[in-house]
């Protein structure tokens, strides 16, 4: 702001001073404290702690199956955006209401639920496993969890961008000759890519951190089923502190260098758009 | 007259569109899929809950429900809730007024931290206040001698599900009280309300749909959270046992119906949750339309405008 306003409203320094103080004691000082506890190990045992083989395996698997997720909610996604936005059919606002459903349903009973339709005897379970599909308690199973997770994210980034898209655009491409597929491949497809990219991420991000609907789902088998934020759980139930610790600092760092790419993601989406 | 108008128009639009749509089979292929994908992860999940609640009858359900530990378990959840989420109201108020209201240096950098817990693992956030006031923590040795518990106690799962929702009610009101701009408030000053009479009777009101928007978000994740809270928690029954954490313990004992039975109760919260979240964004989008309505009738030109917008 080049230019200073005066300013009538009272309160500022009331408020900021609330803010601040809640900001610091609630978020940046526990934060600040597990990064504190960190710097107290070694960093050879930090490395040793951060990379053990059960720890690489559980990064393996959160960052497959998130990434796996993610691509499964950007595929899915962009097609219920569309069907959302552009056609009309029976139950098409029902369905627009219920795309927040995994954001409004605590991630515990989402795990409970889709464990328990997964399983061997469950509705979708009974008809897969003879076929060899392991639904729950499989790598696949967290897959499942996660890309419910992070179902409503690549819808919502992209349900504006779809609303405000001028058809004459796609007019004129139709009137130049293209066929449908054309105008979509040529025409649609890149205004749509940097929603679709902006909510991949937010997906993944999410993804990377989940536990609640994971954990019941997965079976939670070290080596083979164990995510990431699991082995901080259960680092914690042996006790091993700095064990916990270290892994909760290399996830927190990749958070962060998430949430600063995400940022970066959106301000190229929101100059694409304009 | 004017429904032949009407339908003519829509004639006209339906052949200029033309070229601009799919084939039906395309776009029933597409439908298809669609809700394909919608019934296996939001219809059969939100089904079977209820299904599995209900597999053993009313009976098993109600008892299930009216046993302590599920009656300690939902009174516990809706403490938690009734203190977190009025702080956390205050908090986004105080925010978004001194963001929305003012100008200053780092406001870009102040709502990145306030967004700052949505990226934070919840298993990770709770490991934060074990590291704080744990045994082992920073602060355990005094709050030892002191005879306070907050690791396993109620004031732990407090803290973690505060952290947790810390953003909600901030980032839905920011935006709102920015639109809403400063010149009814110092209207309101000029005519001689003091501050506080100013933010109850303009400020408040005018900002309240996206107020009870940011709530119930907020009240949904505090009542729901699991990660951050197990880790807190001890999963003491009885005491320090949330419903998501009851539902796994009995999950665990093998009592599924029991365990479905709670889980019905957090996903009857959250399709009210929803309901009420749809209601919210059908009233706003109404009045936009009112509002846009309003400046159509107030002059030609803008009627004008609106039109080539809306074309």
């Amino acid at each position: 702001m080049a230019e200073k306003k005066f300013n009538v409203l009272p309160g500022f320094g009331l408020t900021m001073g609330f803010t601040l103080f809640y900001l610091s004691a609630i978020v940046l000082i526990p934060i600040g404290c597990l990064v504190i506890r960190a710097l107290g190990i070694s960093w050879g045992e930090f490395w040793n702690l951060a990379t053990t083989d059960r720890a690489l395996a559980a990064y393996k698997l959160t960052f497959g199956a998130s990434f796996i997720a993610a691509i499964a909610n950007a595929v899915f996604g962009t097609l219920l955006a569309w069907v959302l936005v552009r056609y009309e059919f029976p139950g098409r606002r029902f369905i627009d209401a219920m795309v927040d459903f995994p954001f409004a349903l605590p991630t515990a009973v989402a795990g409970l639920t889709l464990a328990n339709m997964f399983a061997a005897n469950g509705w979708l379970g009974k008809h897969l496993v003879p076929l060899g599909i392991q639904g729950a308690f499989s790598p696949l199973g967290v897959v499942i969890a996660l890309t419910f997770v992070g179902m409503p994210f690549v819808v919502r980034t992209l349900q504006p961008v779809l609303e405000n898209f001028e058809r004459e655009v796609e007019e004129a491409s139709a009137t130049l000759g293209a066929g449908r597929l054309r105008t979509f491949v040529s025409v649609i497809a890149p205004a749509l890519l940097p929603p679709v990219i902006t909510g991949f991420a937010l997906a993944f991000a999410r993804a990377i951190g989940e536990y609640g609907s994971v954990v019941f789902i997965s079976g939670n088998l070290p080596y083979k089923t164990e995510i990431a934020p699991y082995l901080i759980w259960m680092r914690l139930e042996e006790f091993d502190y700095s064990g916990a610790i270290a892994l909760a600092v290399v996830l927190l760092m990749i958070s962060f260098v998430l949430l600063g790419v995400i940022n970066v993601i959106e301000r190229w989406a929101s100059k694409f758009a304009n | 007259m004017a429904g032949t108008a009407k339908r003519q128009l829509a004639a006209g639009r339906a052949k200029s569109q033309r070229g601009t749509e799919e084939s039906p089979l395309v776009k029933w292929l597409l439908i298809g899929l669609a809700l394909l994908f919608c019934l296996v992860f939001l219809l059969l999940p939100l089904v079977n809950v209820f299904a599995q609640a209900f597999s053993k009858g009313w009976a098993t359900y109600l008892d299930a429900l009216q046993h302590p530990d599920s009656w300690a378990a939902i009174k516990l959840t809706l403490l938690v809730a009734t203190i977190s989420v009025p702080l956390n109201v205050l908090f986004g108020l105080a925010a978004a007024w001194c963001i929305a209201k003012f100008e200053f240096r780092g406001k870009s950098l102040l709502i990145t931290l306030i967004d700052l817990p949505f990226s934070v693992s919840p298993v990770v956030a709770g490991l934060m206040f074990v590291v704080l006031f744990g045994a082992q923590g920073f602060l355990g040795p005094w709050l030892l001698e002191h005879n306070i518990k907050i690791i396993f106690a109620v004031p732990g799962i407090v803290l973690v599900t505060i952290f947790i929702t810390f953003p909600f009610v901030a980032r839905e009101l920011i935006p709102v009280m920015q639109a809403a701009g400063t010149d009814q408030e110092q209207a309101a000053l000029t005519l001689g309300a003091n501050g506080w009479q100013t933010f109850w009777h303009v400020t408040l009101p005018s900002v309240k749909w996206g107020l009870i928007y940011g709530v119930i978000l907020c009240n949904a994740r505090a009542m729901g959270e699991y990660g951050a809270v197990s880790v807190v928690s001890g999963h003491v029954i009885g005491m320090t046992n949330t419903m998501p954490l009851h539902v796994e313990q009995l999950y665990q004992n093998a009592n599924t119906a029991g365990a479905f039975a709670v889980a019905s109760l957090l996903a009857m919260l959250a399709l009210v949750t929803l309901a009420i979240k749809t209601f919210l964004e059908w009233k706003q989008h109404r009045e936009f339309e009112l509002a846009q309505q309003a400046t159509r009738a107030e002059s030609g030109d803008t009627l004008f405008l609106t039109r080539q917008k809306s074309e």
